[in-house]
């Protein structure tokens, strides 16, 4: 008969020489502890499955935070119940690797409940074991999520008491009711049959990973003699007597064999496909303008306003989209806190031969007003000698002031004729820039169709700026 | 090359992806969802990864651990999700991992409300989370910045192991301007500290746990070392008309923008006035404050928090020059015949 020889596993360092001082054979963990012994088991199964070297572990905050001081594989440490977070991260990165979040119960129950939940429930590919022990182990024995009623700890000097603490929290159970994990099992480590289990379970859920078959969640009973003040034997007897009966172990979800596998695909893309996507590909060159317009051009400081709806947002867009084409300055801001007032939207667009500082128009030389609120709103605002373009369709009243230049257009009706109301704007554009000669209004029939979202809706926009245009030749100096 | 007028916003992820970023996990917050909502439109088709996370402390861990692979790695918020991140911006310092940060401030304290204020200055320019560390912080005035910056973020990030954030606020990030991009994109480099998942990488830690306090405090001395090499490196800011200035505007962001008017207006009326804006806000551009001391009798800061910048130009100025101070608060942002009419009074 050949002997078995038992010798560590090649996934856990011979030495220990992270750990430092003198002890570097023996892990830092105390005596009939189950840390040591899952690590062992984990360390086995990376082992045999011979994925050690594609492995990175996340070493969480508790007992185990040292685990990367053992475990021969790439090691990550993250904070207090954020490993199923940084192993998203990890995994989402690298989906070639075998992510491991090893936790204890403060860890995943308490302050980590949120991250693993949702790690679960959006079926992260990645490998969890929870080690439950009833405690904070590293702390010095505090009250666990998962421990038990009337059990002392630090925290419940007197017991766990249920009107002030609540339950104990069963996490195997919680999971087991997403629809995304595939399997949810728990084992404990007391004796022999329990550890082959457990050994079983530790293989299941890391070749669940392997196989890309999804969330693979292991909780694992396992003894704290320092927490709970027991010798190593009677620590086990413990868990048998008390834990049992409150967790269960057994295999909750299992269902690795419909799951379909995840693919994962990389490839490179090239310049031209990121450009297209980007949406940068058909920008074009600049234009090239004169100094001389660069240097003649009156600054706009134009207000745009009316109701939501009337398309005061992307006017501002669309003429702030034609100056850029002519290589000047601009700014496009929407209405926006304080400044917003009178139940109207607006925009502050400014166009000008110089760069641009506050992109708030305050003081506007050009006030677009959609409705009668928008004039209401902005007339006293106007500078002197500005430009007030009116919507004559529906705002009833003449401009008060007497030092502003006028034009009353009714934008409304001349867009409904054209069948579209909504073209009301670019009615307006078109008038506007006839009317004040600052840029060649044909510009808006380069632009409008890089701006306007629905594409059917194009050819009306420019019957539009058409009409406007028409409007201001038959009617100059009539205003 | 053509522009493309586009959001600040917007502007910042286009940056990011010619950066070569390729993983986003963010959690939405006005008013920096546009920043979320283009990273979920574009990310995925350049084979990215988008991850909506159940908070700001899932996200910025999630960050932390996709940054470990040494991949170009970035998250986005407001205020009270930045004070959420606190808890792993630390460890992603303390780890020495880079990350770009983006913060559109908005209001504050608490909920406040989602107009644009600058009163996470401390918070992100301080360090903000737990221990001795720092963020390279960088603050954007335009749309064409909120894309180089970003973009330099990156480069900053990996050149020195350490967490940048791009500090803009709600007016920035809604602003349209017009923003030339780059035409190719960066290529990530294998970073050889990272845990990549194979053979070669197998023995790499990334923790920022040291038991050992000689070596938790060389570590300490080491990160202040690259604070101050970063410092000398990549301290950043803009100076207009400083040589002959009898009064410098100090002020980033938005407000600079609006000092530019301030400015220009009272070059026009023969005023000396000049005005130095920061771009990085650590490392704060104190030498350069200093040195205009020598002919400005005075300077005036403007922002829109309690005073919080107005320290560190304190500490730059060394009582050589007089200080003014102006700042508004709450979401309300001056005007320009606002600021006009305060600082006609010192000049
Ligand atoms: C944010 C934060 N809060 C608290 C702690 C302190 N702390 C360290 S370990 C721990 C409890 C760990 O208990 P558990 O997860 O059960 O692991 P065990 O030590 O029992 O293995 C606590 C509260 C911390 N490190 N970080
Ligand atoms: S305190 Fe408990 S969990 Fe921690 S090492 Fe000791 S026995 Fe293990």
């Amino acid at each position: 008969m050949k002997a078995a020889v038992l010798k560590k596993p090649s996934a856990f360092y011979d030495k220990f020489e992270r750990k430092g001082g003198a002890h570097q054979e023996t892990t830092h963990y105390c005596p009939g502890c189950g840390h040591g012994n899952l690590h062992k088991l984990i360390a086995e199964a990376l082992t045999d499955f011979n994925v050690a070297d594609r492995t990175i572990l996340i070493s969480p905050v508790g007992c185990s935070v040292f685990a990367y001081y053992y475990l021969n594989v790439g090691n990550v440490q993250a904070a207090h119940g954020r490993a199923p977070a940084v192993a998203t991260g990890l995994k989402r990165a690298n989906p070639n690797s075998i992510v491991i979040s090893y936790q204890g119960d403060g860890d995943l129950a308490a302050i980590g409940t949120a991250e693993i939940l949702h790690a679960a429930n959006r079926g992260e590919n990645i490998s969890v074991f929870f080690v439950n022990n009833a405690i904070y182990g590293m702390t010095g024995s505090q009250m666990a999520p998962t421990t038990l009623v009337g059990q002392k700890t630090t925290t419940t000097p007197y017991g766990r008491k249920v009107s002030n603490e609540g339950f104990p929290i069963r996490m195997a159970e919680i999971i087991s009711t997403l629809e995304a994990p595939v399997y949810v099992e728990r084992t404990a480590l007391i004796d022999f049959k329990s550890i082959s289990r457990t050994k079983r379970a530790v293989r299941k859920v890391l070749q669940n990973q392997i196989e890309n078959r999804g969330f693979s969640f292991l909780e694992i009973l396992s003894p704290c003699p320092t927490g709970w003040k027991l010798s190593a034997p009677d620590a086990q007897q413990w868990i048998r007597d008390y834990m049992l009966p409150v967790f269960p172990t057994e295999v909750f979800k299992d269902t690795t064999k419909d799951a379909e596998t995840l693919q994962y695909s990389h490839r490179e893309y090239t310049d031209g496909e990121v450009l297209d996507v980007l949406g940068l590909s058909e920008l074009g060159e600049r234009k090239e303008v004169t100094k001389e317009f660069l240097d003649n051009f009156p600054v706009q400081n134009m207000k745009i306003a009316g109701f939501g709806g009337q398309g005061v947002l992307s006017a501002g867009v669309v003429i702030a989209a034609c100056g850029m084409n002519e290589n000047l300055d601009v700014t496009w801001i929407p209405s926006y806190g304080p400044e917003m007032r009178g139940g109207t939207a607006n925009c502050s667009v400014i166009i000008s031969n110089k760069r641009i500082g506050s992109p708030l128009t305050t003081k506007p030389n050009v006030l677009i007003a959609m409705n009668g609120p928008s004039l209401d709103a902005f007339e006293d605002d106007v500078v002197p000698n500005g430009l007030v373009i009116i919507n004559s369709s529906i705002v009833e009243r003449r401009v008060k002031r007497k030092d502003v230049v006028t034009l009353y257009i009714p934008l409304t009706e001349i867009a409904s004729n054209l069948g579209l109301t909504a073209a009301a704007n670019m009615v307006c554009l078109g008038a506007y820039l006839e009317f004040t000669g600052i840029m060649d209004y044909k510009l808006l029939f380069d632009v409008i169709p890089k701006t306007i979202k629905r594409k059917n809706m194009i050819e009306t926009n420019i019957k539009a700026v058409e009409a406007g245009v028409q409007y201001v030749r038959e009617n100059a100096g009539k205003n | 090359m053509q522009r493309e007028l586009i959001k600040g916003n917007e502007a910042v992820i286009k940056g990011a992806l010619m950066a070569g970023c390729s993983m986003y996990f963010g959690y939405p917050i006005t008013p920096a969802s546009e920043i979320a909502q283009a990273a979920a439109a574009l990310f995925p088709l350049l084979g990215g990864t988008f991850v909506q996370a159940e908070s700001e402390v899932a996200a910025i861990n999630m960050v932390y651990g996709a940054s470990a692979t040494g991949a170009r790695v970035m998250t986005a918020s407001s205020g009270p999700g930045l004070s959420l991140k606190q808890e792993g911006i630390s460890y992603i310092a303390g780890a020495q991992l880079p990350c770009v940060i983006i913060d559109v401030m908005r209001a504050g304290p608490g909920l406040g409300n989602i107009w644009p204020e600058q009163g996470d200055y401390n918070q992100i320019v301080k360090g903000g989370g737990h221990g001795n560390y720092k963020t390279i912080v960088l603050a954007p005035n335009s749309a064409q910045e909120m894309c180089d910056l970003t973009m330099l973020a990156f480069d900053l990030a990996e050149e020195y192991r350490n967490p940048v954030v791009v500090l803009t606020d709600a007016y920035i990030g809604q602003m349209m301007e017009p923003v030339e991009f780059p035409r190719s994109r960066k290529k990530v480099k294998r970073q050889p500290w990272a845990v990549h998942g194979d053979a070669e990488s197998q023995g790499n830690l990334v923790s920022s746990i040291l038991m050992n306090t000689t070596l938790l405090e060389d570590h300490n001395f080491a990160l202040q070392k690259k604070y101050e090499k970063v410092a000398q490196e990549n301290t950043r800011y803009e100076a207009l008309h400083i040589d002959d200035a009898e009064l410098i505007l100090i002020g980033y962001g938005i407000v600079s923008r609006i000092l530019l008017n301030v400015m220009q207006m009272l070059r026009d009326q023969g005023k000396k006035v000049g005005m130095i804006r920061p771009i990085t806000l650590f490392p704060f551009p104190q030498k350069a404050i200093a040195d205009a001391c020598e002919v400005a009798k005075k300077i005036m800061v403007v922002e829109l928090s309690n005073g919080q910048m107005l320290d560190d130009v304190k500490l730059a100025v060394q009582g050589k020059s007089e200080i003014e101070f102006y700042n508004r608060m709450g979401g309300a942002v001056p005007t320009v015949d606002e600021l006009l009419e305060v600082v006609q009074k010192y000049i």
